[in-house]
Order: structure tokens, then C-alpha cells, then sequence
């Protein structure tokens, strides 16, 4: 009988696949089940956030950032507000930089939340995420009281924050500091312990030290393999050099490692958030400098200025001296960038933005190769990716 | 005329009553077993589940029923026409026929064969068929991956299902399902064959393909595997297939390993229920198992469950089988 060659399988996963998070497509070629090569699309969900903040003056960018990754939006915020600051020159004061660590960690906490859900979704446990929306839920109800929307919050502004905390957030807070634990408990229990949940993610996607260094990841992606870095620690912004808290790292760099790092820094960020409340001041939340931060309401009716200050602001913008700087935050998957350009004038000269996510889209191939179809659900859920950041 | 009356016609009307006395129930038990499994997974997962459609979301299961019927068909261009609908009606009718031998009652049964608890095996097995078809005829990736690790999955468990199935018998010495009820007045099979008892209920949820062994249907892989390209009533029949098997698998359980239909206790409260009430009890709790294992259970990857399967349920088995035949051989414990 004559050798026959016989073709791979192509096989199309997502764009409308249940486990692709969002608008993946990811070209499989397939020998039987298992992954010979995975060819990531992306691009499905571009929405010319970058070019488009050229066009907008600096208030009028910060709800972009809210929409890049929709999961964790305060993070985004954050890192252009200090972007922003740093070309300004400005300083924040201190219970405006604690209320935003704040709320950076509950961003942290949101996404974790929905990550390791969704993830344990993938590999077919389905009860973790609705009791982890459960808990979602009361963090999104933090945000509403705070900016007054649920996800898109456009909440830190440069200089500050919008608003100050509202009458009552502060002790909601401390208790939802005291009750979350107890969830994160109910979570390890239905699946860190769970021997088919190891037998699904111990050894999947294995990534080294310096393969993660190689292919840009950060974040829990990163610490996962071994590498303790944390732009928190390494250069801390805000006042997270204030707070005492540790860094999780992983050894195996596997899935599960990467889950189990993420269960630890929620716990991480729950110390941070009860530090914060402990810690914050009283005082004002934005700088007072009203060339670049609205005067106060009750001020307009009286005074000439402050209406002129607000009329010039809302119509024309503040003027950002020329520069450029690049700042990076850790958002909760990884470094999140902004590489802001200003030509001096009311808008950003360019405007570019390093997504963490999208760095994990390389990891794709060498993580799935050799696996199963069902571990590329896996990794997928294991890296952590939002389509609303990859694609901009 | 009288005699046609009599030797052909009654009986005939006779069994298709009795038919319908099976069937009818057990269409209902389908449509309120998706219901409960709304319900109890709703409720371990901190959510209401249906409550809309009637009292306490009691119509749902009719409404969804309703909205499949009036759905359009689709059949997909490149599919084959004949096999891609003979599918869904080989599933839905082997999940019914099953319930020909099944004893509700002492004597209340359809067909109370010699070799029931074959004819049983035989019938699950047969079930590959409607997904290994549904899977070839769409003519679709997804589906056919369905299809193909459903094939390996059910011969994998039905082979320690079957070696299960042998040590009842060699307990029992009869392979009609009535004896085997019959047998355990005494005590039921799950105490002394309690890893048997085990196996077949691990093996019952690969067979009907239930959470954590799912995969033919894995939603994060395979989308839903073998019945994506089906829509409307082709779809529901799968539908009522496979919630059907899962009513027979349980009732299969409770017929060897749970006394049937039995009072847990031969005093007196116990038996005045009715046997028929102890069997929907005791059916009705072992689907609850099933449910409760889906809300929990992450889902195995294919070959770690023909690992299972091959590797650790067949020897096991096996083991077993000799074990049990050696005991009722060395203390005399023959069943008279």
C-alpha cells in the first residue's frame, strides 16, 4: 500500500465561540484532538480607540480608557490620568491617590473575579461564576456610588478623582472587606483541591522564566512563571509605596499556577483596600488647580473666574505642555501603558497604548502546542484576555 | 369475529395502553426533570432558576417544548438529509424502549422478560448510534468531534457498566430485572457491592453523557457538540433523549443497587407507601445526585477520561467480579 498523506484538520475556533472571551479566532490546525499549531486572528473588535483620543481633548480620552478592558476599568483611567499628570506636572492630593489605589484594587478584585470564573467555566465547572457575579455585583455597586456608573466610570481624572466617597461607602467596604474572604474560601474549595480541576490545568501551557520574559507578558502571567515583578513595588505611583502588601509569584508557570496566583492577589488586594481606609486622610479628593480641575458648582454662582475656568475647560481644554512620557500601571492583567505625546496643545499629539493582553496572544502557539483541544479552553481562560484591550 | 376480537385485537389494545401508561408519565417526568434541574442547579448556585411561566415556573418545561415546535427546521445544506433526521428519532426511540422492561411495582411491568437486565444493555448501547449519526451527517467540524468522542466515551463505560452488570447477577443468580428487585429484601445490593455501586454510577453519568464526563457536548470546546447543526424538534428529541436516558440510568440504578422499588424498612409505615412511590423517590433522589454533581464537577479532558475508564474502572471491575465469585464460591452463598 502507498504512504498517503494525510492533511491536518483546520479547525475554526471562535470568532463566535463560547470559549474564545470575546472576538478571538484562533485558526487550529488539529491532528485528531490535539493542536498542532494555533494561529490567533485578532482585530475583530478594533475600534480606533488610539486615533481617536488624537481628536479628543484630555478629559474628553478618559472614557476611552474605560472601554479598553471593559472588565477592570478604573485601571485603564488610571494609568492616563498619570500620564497626564506627570506632562502637567501635577501634584494629587493624598486622599485623592489613596481613594484611587482604592479603587484600583477593587478593579483588580472585579477582573480576578471574572477571570477565574470564566476560567473554571472553561474547563467546565460553571457554579464558581455566578457566585463570584454574586460578589461582582456588590463591587459594581461601589462604582455606581461613586461616579454613578456600573462599569464605564470615568472616574479618575487627572489631578484626582471626580468625586469624593459618598456618606456610608467607606464602612460598606470595610464590610465587604470582612465577607469576600469567605467567598474567595468557597471558591478554593470547589476547585483548587478539585482533582479534576488539577488533572485540567497542572502542566497545560507551561511557560518559563524566560519565555514569559521573551514574549513581553506581566502581570500574573509573568509572576506565574517565577519572576517577582510588580510595577507596584518596582515603581510604585500613587501611594502604593505606602501600603504593605506581597507579591504572589508561581513556580510552574502552568495554568494552575496562574490561577493560584490570582486567587492570592485577591487576598493581596484586599489588605490594600483596608489599608487605604485605614490610612486615608480628609481632605480634597482633585487638585485645586483650576486651570486643569473644574472649580466647584456652588463657586460658579459667585464667582467671574471659576465660570471662566469652567467655560474654558469644558469647551477648549486644558494645554499640555509638549513632552512625552511613557507610564505604565499594574493593571490587573499585567502593564498597562500609555505612551503619551503632547504638542502643547488642548489634544494628545499621539496616544499609544500598551495592552497587556495583547502580548498574551504570542504565548497562543508555544502554550497550546501539543495539548488538547480542550486545554487550548484553558489557556485561553488562564492568560486572561479582554478583546475590548487587544483590539482597541 | 369474536375470537379475532379476542385473541388479537384486545391484547393489542391492551399493550398500546400500557404503552401509554409508560410513555405518557415518563414524557412528563422529562419535562419536569429539566425543570428540577433548572431549579436545584438555580438554587446551588445562589439564583431563582425559572419562575416566570406559571406558579413557580411550573409551565416552563411546556413552554420551551412550544417554542421548539414552533421553531423552524433547518437542515443543513451539505448535510445528508435521510441520516441527519433518522438521528434524533433513533436517540429518542431508544430511550423509550428501555422503559419496556423496567419494574415500577412488584408486577408492574411491560414486559417482565428473562433477560431484562440484557436487553437493558443492549438498548444503552444502542444509543451511540444516534450521536455517532448526528455527528456524521451534519457534515460539520464541531459536530463530528462530538460525535467521535461520544463513540469512544460510551464503549469505554459500558464495558465496566457490563462488568457491574455481572456481579449483580452473580449475587442474584437471574437476569430478570424483578428477581434483582426481589433479591434484596433481605438488604440492598449498594451495602455489600458498595464500589460496584460506585463504578455504575460514575459509568451512568459517562454513559448519558452528564457532567463531568459532558464532553460530547463540552460548550467551552465544542461548542455543543454533536447537535449544533440541529434546530427545532430534531433538536428537542435529542433533548428528550438524553434527559430519557438519564431517567432509565437512574432507574437502572435503583433497580440494582437500591431495592427498587422497596421500602427502605419491611415495617409497617414504610409499607403502606405505595412500591411505585419508593421507586420515584428513590429515582427522583438519584437525579438529584446527577444534578448536584453538574453544579459542582469541572469537566474531564478526553483522554483523562478514557484513562478512567480503561485504566482504573475496567481492572477494578474485573477485580471485583472475581472477588464477589470468589466469595459466593468459598462460603456457599449461591442464590437459591
Amino acid at each position: 500500500m502507498s504512504e498517503v498523506a494525510i492533511k491536518n484538520m483546520t479547525l475554526n475556533f471562535g470568532p463566535q465561540h463560547p470559549a474564545a472571551h470575546g472576538v478571538l479566532r484562533l485558526v487550529l490546525e488539529m491532528d485528531g484532538e490535539v493542536v498542532e499549531r494555533a494561529d490567533p486572528h485578532i482585530g475583530l473588535l478594533h475600534r480606533g480607540t488610539e486615533k481617536l483620543i488624537e481628536y479628543k481633548t484630555y478629559l474628553q480620552a478618559i472614557p476611552y480608557f474605560d472601554r479598553l478592558d471593559y472588565v477592570a476599568p478604573m485601571c485603564q483611567e488610571h494609568a492616563f490620568a498619570l500620564a497626564t499628570e506627570k506632562l502637567l506636572g501635577l501634584e494629587v492630593p493624598e486622599r485623592g491617590q489613596y481613594i484611587r489605589v482604592l479603587f484600583s484594587e477593587i478593579s483588580r478584585i472585579l477582573n480576578h473575579i471574572l477571570n477565574l470564573t470564566t476560567y473554571a467555566l472553561d474547563v467546565g465547572a460553571m457554579t464558581p461564576l455566578l457566585w463570584g457575579f454574586e460578589e461582582r455585583e456588590r463591587l459594581m455597586e461601589f462604582y455606581e456610588r461613586v461616579s454613578g456608573a456600573r462599569l464605564h466610570a470615568a472616574y479618575f481624572r487627572p489631578g484626582g478623582v471626580h468625586q469624593d466617597l459618598p456618606a456610608g461607602l467607606t464602612d460598606d467596604i470595610y464590610e465587604f472587606c470582612d465577607t469576600f474572604p469567605k467567598f474567595i474560601d468557597n471558591l478554593e474549595v470547589l476547585l483548587t483541591d478539585n482533582r479534576i480541576f488539577r488533572q485540567r490545568t497542572v502542566d497545560i501551557g507551561v511557560m518559563s522564566a524566560e519565555e514569559a520574559q521573551d514574549w513581553g507578558m506581566s502581570g500574573p502571567v509573568l509572576r506565574a512563571s517565577g519572576v517577582a515583578w510588580d510595577l507596584r513595588k518596582a515603581q510604585p505611583y500613587d501611594v502604593y509605596d505606602r501600603v504593605d502588601f506581597d507579591v504572589p509569584v508561581g513556580k510552574t508557570g502552568d495554568c494552575y499556577a496562574r490561577y493560584l496566583v490570582r486567587v492570592a492577589e485577591m487576598r493581596e488586594s484586599l489588605r490594600i483596600m483596608r489599608q487605604c481606609l485605614d490610612d486615608m486622610p480628609e481632605g480634597p479628593v482633585i487638585t485645586s488647580d483650576h486651570k486643569v480641575t473644574p472649580p466647584r458648582r456652588a463657586e460658579m454662582k459667585q464667582s467671574m473666574e471659576a465660570l471662566i475656568h469652567h467655560f474654558k475647560l469644558y469647551t477648549e481644554g486644558y494645554h499640555v505642555p509638549a513632552g512625552e512620557t511613557y507610564t505604565a500601571v499594574e493593571a490587573p492583567k499585567g502593564e498597562f501603558a500609555v505612551y503619551l505625546v503632547s504638542d502643547g496643545s488642548n489634544r494628545p499629539y499621539r496616544c499609544k497604548i500598551r495592552a497587556p493582553s495583547f502580548a498574551f496572544m504570542q504565548a497562543m502557539d508555544f502554550l497550546t502546542k501539543g495539548h488538547m483541544l480542550a486545554d487550548v479552553a484553558a489557556v485561553i481562560g488562564s492568560l486572561d484576555v479582554v478583546f475590548g484591550e487587544v483590539d482597541r | 369475529m369474536a375470537e379475532f376480537w379476542f385473541t388479537y385485537a384486545w391484547p393489542t389494545i391492551w399493550i398500546v395502553i400500557k404503552i401509554l401508561f409508560i410513555v405518557v408519565p415518563l414524557l412528563i417526568a422529562v419535562a419536569y426533570l429539566t425543570y428540577a434541574e433548572r431549579k436545584v442547579i438555580g438554587f446551588m448556585q445562589l439564583r431563582m432558576g425559572p419562575n416566570v411561566v406559571g406558579p413557580f415556573g411550573l409551565l416552563q418545561p411546556f413552554a420551551d417544548g412550544l417554542k421548539l415546535m414552533a421553531k423552524e427546521a433547518i437542515i443543513p445544506t451539505g448535510s445528508n438529509r435521510v441520516v441527519f433526521l433518522l438521528a434524533p428519532m433513533i436517540t429518542f426511540v431508544l430511550a423509550l424502549v428501555g422503559w419496556a422492561v423496567i419494574p415500577v411495582a412488584d408486577g408492574w411491568v411491560l414486559s417482565n422478560i428473562n433477560v431484562g437486565i440484557l436487553y437493558l444493555f443492549a438498548i444503552s448501547s444502542l444509543g451511540v448510534y444516534g450521536i455517532i449519526m448526528a455527528g456524521w451527517a451534519s457534515n460539520s467540524k464541531y459536530p463530528f468531534l462530538g460525535a467521535l468522542r461520544s463513540a469512544a466515551q460510551m464503549i469505554s463505560y459500558e464495558i465496566s457498566i457490563g462488568f457491574v452488570i455481572v456481579t449483580v447477577l452473580l449475587a442474584v443468580g437471574s437476569l430478570n430485572l424483578s428477581d434483582i428487585v426481589l433479591a434484596q429484601q433481605k438488604i440492598w445490593f449498594f451495602i455489600p457491592l458498595f464500589p460496584m455501586f460506585v463504578i455504575f454510577f460514575i459509568s451512568g453519568l459517562a454513559e448519558t453523557n452528564r457532567a463531568p464526563f459532558d464532553l460530547p457536548e463540552a460548550e467551552a470546546e465544542l461548542v455543543s457538540g454533536y447537535n449544533v447543526e440541529y434546530s427545532a424538534m430534531a433538536f428537542a428529541l435529542f433533548f428528550l433523549g438524553e434527559y430519557a436516558n438519564m431517567i432509565l440510568i437512574s432507574a437502572m440504578t435503583v433497580i440494582l443497587f437500591l431495592g427498587g422499588w422497596l421500602a427502605p424498612f419491611d415495617i409497617a409505615p414504610f409499607t403502606w407507601v405505595p412500591g411505585v412511590i419508593w421507586f420515584a423517590l428513590k429515582v427522583s433522589f438519584v437525579l438529584f445526585v446527577f444534578l448536584w454533581v453538574r453544579a459542582t464537577l469541572p469537566r474531564y479532558r478526553y483522554d483523562q477520561l478514557m484513562r478512567l475508564g480503561w485504566k482504573v474502572f475496567l481492572p477494578f471491575s474485573l477485580l471485583w467480579v472475581v472477588v464477589t465469585a470468589g466469595a459466593i464460591v468459598a462460603f456457599d452463598w449461591f442464590p437459591k
